[in-house]
């Protein structure tokens, strides 16, 4: 009777040992925290009409930013923690993590970077940017996007649920190769959290990708042709393509393993006439065009920086788009190369080897772009324009290594090294992790209505380059002197240590990095009058984001643009604004549907990982009824009436005009110092302990 | 008036657009399962082979029923555009049925097979067949589901635009199903006796 | 916004100090490695076998031929860049400079150009270093039979009737087969660094690895590929020794071992870490063979399972 209930769920579930003792006290303790403040300002109406259940795309692209933000440092901890096992884990000493535990924290820490950090940030600027740039009001379909961002949030606390219950998660490595994932070799929940993470945040995924098609593909406005698009909406446009041509092999791949696992069926298991390798090529069908959905994006926002910061239009447009298309359609037919040393035939492995060579000439194509493009152009240098410089060289890194490891005969030596790990992410972080900081610092003024602090900003940038270095070079050493990865202790006659030790160093120096990323939004909100941008077009820029205000309206555009060319917000500062006139707006109305969809899949997981048959049933019972009472309703939009839109208008312009006229002396003011950050929240705090501020709260 | 209509045509063209977009994720997620019953069907680890379960009158009246009923659809959708309520629903009714009468001897195959004791847990080659053949089952049942809600609607509010766009998608689904049934019905089952 | 920029530039550091910064690091932290890498066994470099010194060419052609186009490029970024830059008065601000099309030609042609020198040097490559490609030598050689099971190496020598754990010799200048599969074990993969790059060790398969040694000494080899809480642990000393002591080791082992049949192994696939060497003699004929067999699925496949796996594709 208990077991129908409860499932496999025992008191042994409840989290016993320091880690997630430690780790489920934090979750608590953030929620509680949060719980009280919302409770103590009457808050909970706003966070849920407002926020929660909005299905405007530039509030879903800022609850992305925040969940993305805090995986990004959940993500780090775990990096920490691997290297300091590793630094300490050299001949008699074990370090301080068992080799159980170690697995599981680089499983997870894979999993949370690609999954929750950058798949994150990167549908959260496509989310914000992509409708703006292309002169829309709202998506295709505002219900798949809430729902497609609750699912990645129903991932995202399904991957941190091993804290809570169950004690373990995966410890097979991030895509969990058959047969070690199988249920032989992995016979705990850890996998299952893997499983159904990965399953309802893919799902997730699909139904976003497939919502941007529709709106890239039918929601431009008048004017904008498809050559005529922002090249970061063509960069997301194919991020989304290829998403919705291989997330689905995913979903496919993940239901295998899950009828394997749960249903004991065959399709991956060694004995039983199953197939690992057949898993090895699903997984990776998806995986490397997986790296190609983050990276497509991050090369469109370099494009936008590049252009904006050289003051003159991309050179060679469609060369560009060209070459992200190549990039595209080649990085779903190299998925092989990730397995060469599975043993198979020289001619397959020279023809997967020569496949990945050729994505080098569409890569170098764009690259060659950007140079024409700063040629004879006129440029500055803030935090945006620094990051691309930062990818140049990090990214070139990774391009050089990545075509060593495309020779078959190279790559069975490097193969599974640390040399490969050092490799990929040269790639992730170089492009993918700098290119959203390149975005995010370049589109903060829209987000926000304010700048982000320059100077901090530098900082920032460089402790992560010289902490890449640091941390980075010394792992490519590694690989070549013959160390693989994923090792938790090592023989002291290696001589791996020192290398080890020196990507701790480097660790430490990101992550104060990252430290200094916080800090510069926190001091960015402190000077915000400083930093204030009343124009809504802080750089000068060239693409229709920059014609609306910042943060824009709702509705995004009082009256649609009519594109003329491809610098379409250029033209319009050229030929003078349109007078604004009114209309009525018709926008969709809010919705909770996304998040109740959500949360019963999470609980089908969740009784999946359990074995708690009737939830499942119940909860998927409960998707198809909310599903269908959704389908029917006619009523999902409102209509925003011209004097409305006036009235809106009319007081965000006094408003500017106030601000304007009140910071005007003061722009000249210098970004604030981390010293001067220090001191200033020194003072701050001495205030409040001297005059005894909290009383009044 | 004029600027909600288009509005409204304009969504009515990228919600179409957009099911045709998932019918292709769908189709890649079948394109998973026919692949890994391709590379499986061989390891039956000394069991039973296609040959000597299957049986081919069983999968072409399967065949034949989902056949007719793609085309009763057809006759269904034709007759809401045409806003003939009840021929509408004698139509989509009959799909209804032959749908029903294909999921029905799906399920007699799969029990008398489970009750032979070849079941998916036997070999490679049954798990890929169940979970191949019964996803797609799967989606008859959703696309059943799917056709009783709208009748049920057009019963209550008689046929209105949404409801038609609505019949058009259940019908694109429905076809798409027939699709993937023949290639089933090639690959699986005459695929056994080739 | 002119006057916010201008306040901005004057925190630019000038180039000349970056540059100095810069050098200054790089060059600190160069040699801070070099001192590291001192007398430290840089594997794929240290290059001890035939096919491990062609593989670290290859790796040597590649890089240069990459890095004749990827540093000029970066380079000319960088300056391209630093010419242009905004406090830069005397360089021509163009902001309607089209490219032609002859650029166009060029950045698709020079890339294509630089990939066509690698490619032909891939293919030749890929066939000459495939794995189970036998190593031409007056020589015969010496098979060795391998499993990888939960967390060690078994190693069988099928001419020699013996076998030993976490442990191979193999004499010098002799051309050695690995037949690598795996018994109760996820993949694994093989690896010796210093002689040969790695391949995978996967139930009911057989991958062929050849190799040949060119220098006495004691190698790491391990698992590469992530397979279980024992992972690290993975790993054996690969000796290479003349023929003579191969042949006087292989002796003395017969002597002291005690018999491997799959009563023995029964016990010894069980999961187990950090193993110890072991050896074994006589060991049961069948042994490996009966461990492939298991995992076959069909019958179909049971035919290659004796004869040579050929690659899956």
């Amino acid at each position: 009777m208990k077991e129908f209930f409860l499932g496999r769920l025992t008191q042994d579930s409840l989290p016993h040992d320091w880690v997630t003792v430690g780790g489920t006290g934090t979750f608590i303790a953030m929620f509680l925290f949060a719980a009280l403040i919302l409770t103590r300002t009457k808050r909970w109406k706003w966070l849920w009409n407002d926020w929660l259940t909005s299905v405007d795309p530039k509030k879903i692209g800022i609850m992305y930013f925040l969940t993305a933000a805090f995986m990004l440092i959940r993500g780090g901890i775990d990096v920490i923690l691997m290297w300091v096992q590793q630094a300490l884990s050299s001949g008699s000493s074990h370090g301080i993590l068992s080799a159980d535990h170690y697995q599981q924290i680089f499983t997870a820490h894979g999993n949370i970077m690609v999954f929750f950090v950058a798949m994150g940030f990167i549908f959260g600027l496509i989310n914000y940017i992509v409708p703006l740039q292309i002169g829309a009001r709202d998506l295709a379909s505002p219900l798949l996007n809430t729902l497609g961002f609750w699912l990645y949030i129903g991932g995202v606390v399904m991957v941190n649920m091993f804290f809570v219950l169950g004690g373990q998660y995966a410890a097979t490595g991030w895509l969990a190769v058959a047969p070690l994932s199988g249920i032989a070799f992995s016979p705990g929940t850890g996998v299952d959290y893997w499983i159904w993470s990965l399953q309802i945040s893919g799902i997730g995924t699909t139904l976003g990708a497939i919502n941007f098609i529709m709106t890239i593909l039918k929601m431009r406005a008048p004017g904008m042709t498809i050559w005529k698009m922002p090249l970061f909406t063509w960069g997301s446009l194919f991020s989304m393509l290829m998403a919705v041509a291989v997330f689905p092999l995913l979903t496919a791949t993940l239901f295998l393993q899950f009828f394997d696992r749960y249903f004991g069926a065959h399709f991956f298991t060694a004995l039983g006439g199953g197939d690992p390798m057949m898993y090895t090529n699903l997984i990776w069908m998806w995986g490397h065009p997986e790296v190609y959905i983050l990276m497509l994006p991050a090369f469109g926002i370099f494009s936008e920086v590049v252009a904006t910061f050289s003051r003159k239009p991309i050179a060679s447009y469609t060369a560009n788009v060209l070459g992200m298309a190549g990039v595209s359609a080649l990085a779903l037919s190299v998925w092989l190369h990730h397995f060469f040393t599975m043993g198979a035939s020289a001619d397959v492995n020279a023809f997967f080897g020569l496949i990945t060579l050729v994505i080098a000439i569409p890569t170098a194509v764009l690259f060659f772009t950007w140079i024409a493009t700063m040629h004879r152009g006129l440029i500055r240098f803030d935090t945006p324009m620094l990051w691309f410089l930062g990818f140049v060289t990090i990214f070139t890194i990774g391009g050089v290594s990545g075509l060593i490891l495309a020779f078959p005969p190279a790559d069975f030596q490097l193969h599974n090294s640390l040399f490969l790990v050092a490799h990929f992410h040269s790639n992730v972080i170089g492009g993918v992790l700098f290119g959203i900081f390149a975005g995010i610092s370049y589109w903060f003024p829209k987000f926000t209505g304010f700048r982000l602090n320059e100077r901090i900003g530098r900082n920032a940038f460089w402790c992560w380059i010289i902490g890449f270095c640091l941390s980075f070079v010394p792992m490519y050493i590694l690989g070549i002197m013959g160390a693989t990865r994923r090792l938790d202790h090592y023989d002291a006659q290696t001589g791996y240590q020192p290398f080890f030790i020196l990507m701790l160093i480097g660790g430490l120096v990101i992550a104060v990095g990252v430290g200094l990323q916080i800090i510069q939004i926190v001091a960015s909100i402190i000077q915000k009058g400083n930093l204030r941008d009343a124009t809504g077009d802080p750089w000068n820029g060239r693409t229709l984001e920059w014609a609306t205000a910042s943060p824009p309206a709702f509705y995004n555009f009082t009256v649609i643009p009519h594109v003329i060319t491809r610098d379409a917000f250029l033209d319009m500062k050229r030929l003078g604004l349109p007078e604004p006139h009114y209309e009525d707006i018709t926008m969709p109305k809010n919705t909770a549907v996304g998040i109740y969809i959500a949360a019963l899949a999470f609980l089908v997981g969740f009784a999946f990982v359990w074995h708690i048959n009737w939830l499942a049933v119940v909860a998927m019972i409960g998707i198809i009824i909310v599903f269908v009472i959704r389908a029917f309703n006619e009523d999902s939009e409102y209509v925003v009436t011209a004097e409305e839109v006036k009235s809106i208008e009319e007081a965000r312009i006094a408003a500017t005009a106030a601000i304007t006229k009140k910071s005007g002396a003061m722009s000249e003011q210098e970004d604030m110092s981390v010293r001067e950050f220090v001191i200033y929240v020194y003072d701050f705090a001495i205030d409040i302990i001297r005059n005894k501020k909290w009383k009044s709260w | 008036m004029v600027n909600h209509e288009a509005h409204e045509a304009a969504a009515d063209e990228r919600v179409m657009f957009g099911f045709w977009v998932y019918l292709m994720t769908d189709l890649l997620l079948f394109s998973v399962l026919f692949a890994s019953y391709s590379v499986l069907h061989g390891n039956t680890v000394g069991g039973p082979t296609g040959r000597d379960l299957f049986t081919l009158p069983l999968a072409l009246q399967e065949t034949i029923l989902l056949l007719t009923s793609s085309f009763t659809c057809g006759l269904g959708l034709l007759a809401a555009r045409s806003n003939k309520k009840w021929q509408t629903l004698i139509c989509f009714g009959i799909t209804f049925i032959l749908g029903a009468l294909f999921l029905s001897l799906e399920m007699k195959e799969f029990t008398e097979f489970i009750h032979s004791g070849q079941t998916l847990q036997t070999n490679a080659f049954l798990s890929s067949f169940f979970v191949l053949v019964g996803t797609h089952g799967l989606h008859i049942t959703s696309g059943l589901l799917w056709m009783g809600v709208t009748m049920g609607y057009i019963l209550k509010r008689g046929l209105n635009k949404a409801l038609v766009r609505k019949l058009a998608l259940l019908s694109l689904f429905w076809h798409f199903l027939d699709i993937v049934w023949i290639f089933i019905f090639t690959i699986v089952y005459l695929g056994a006796f080739a | 916004m002119k006057s916010s920029l201008s306040a901005k530039q004057k925190n630019n550091p000038s180039l000349g100090r970056t540059l100095l910064r810069l050098g200054t690091g790089l060059s600190a932290f160069g040699l801070l490695i070099a001192m590291l890498l001192r007398g430290k066994n840089i594997a794929i470099l240290d290059a001890k076998g035939t096919i491990a010194s062609q593989q670290r060419g290859l790796i040597f052609y590649v890089l240069t031929v990459i890095l004749a186009i990827a540093v000029p490029t970066v380079i000319l970024l960088y300056f391209t860049a630093w010419r242009y830059r905004e406090s830069h008065s005397t360089a021509t601000y163009h902001p309607e400079a089209k490219t032609g099309k002859a650029f166009i030609v060029a950045i698709w042609a020079l890339p294509t150009f630089v990939m066509l020198l690698l490619a032909i040097a891939l293919v030749p490559a890929t066939h000459k270093l495939q794995p189970n490609k036998a190593l031409a030598s007056s020589t015969p050689p010496i098979t060795i039979q391998v499993m990888a099971m939960r967390w060690k190496w078994l190693f069988i020598y099928p001419d020699q009737q013996i076998a030993t754990v976490n442990y191979v010799q193999i004499p010098k200048d002799v051309p050695i087969v690995f037949d690598l599969t795996a018994d109760e074990a996820p993949m694994s993969s093989f690896w010796i660094p210093n002689l040969s790059g790695q391949l995978y060790a996967m139930t009911g398969h057989i991958n062929r690895l050849n190799l040949m040694a060119s220098e006495n000494g004691d190698y790491r080899g391990r698992s590469a590929e992530i397979n279980g809480a024992g992972f690290a642990g993975m790993q054996f000393t690969a000796r290479v020794s003349s023929k003579q002591d191969f042949e006087s080791w292989v002796d003395m082992t017969k002597q002291s071992a005690s018999t491997l049949d799959k009563a023995t192994y029964q016990t010894l696939v069980k999961p187990s870490e950090n193993n110890a060497v072991t050896a074994f003699y006589p060991v049961d004929d069948s042994l490996y063979a009966d461990t492939v067999m298991k995992y076959m699925g069909s019958h179909d496949h049971q035919m290659t399972a004796q004869t040579q796996h050929e690659g899956m594709y």
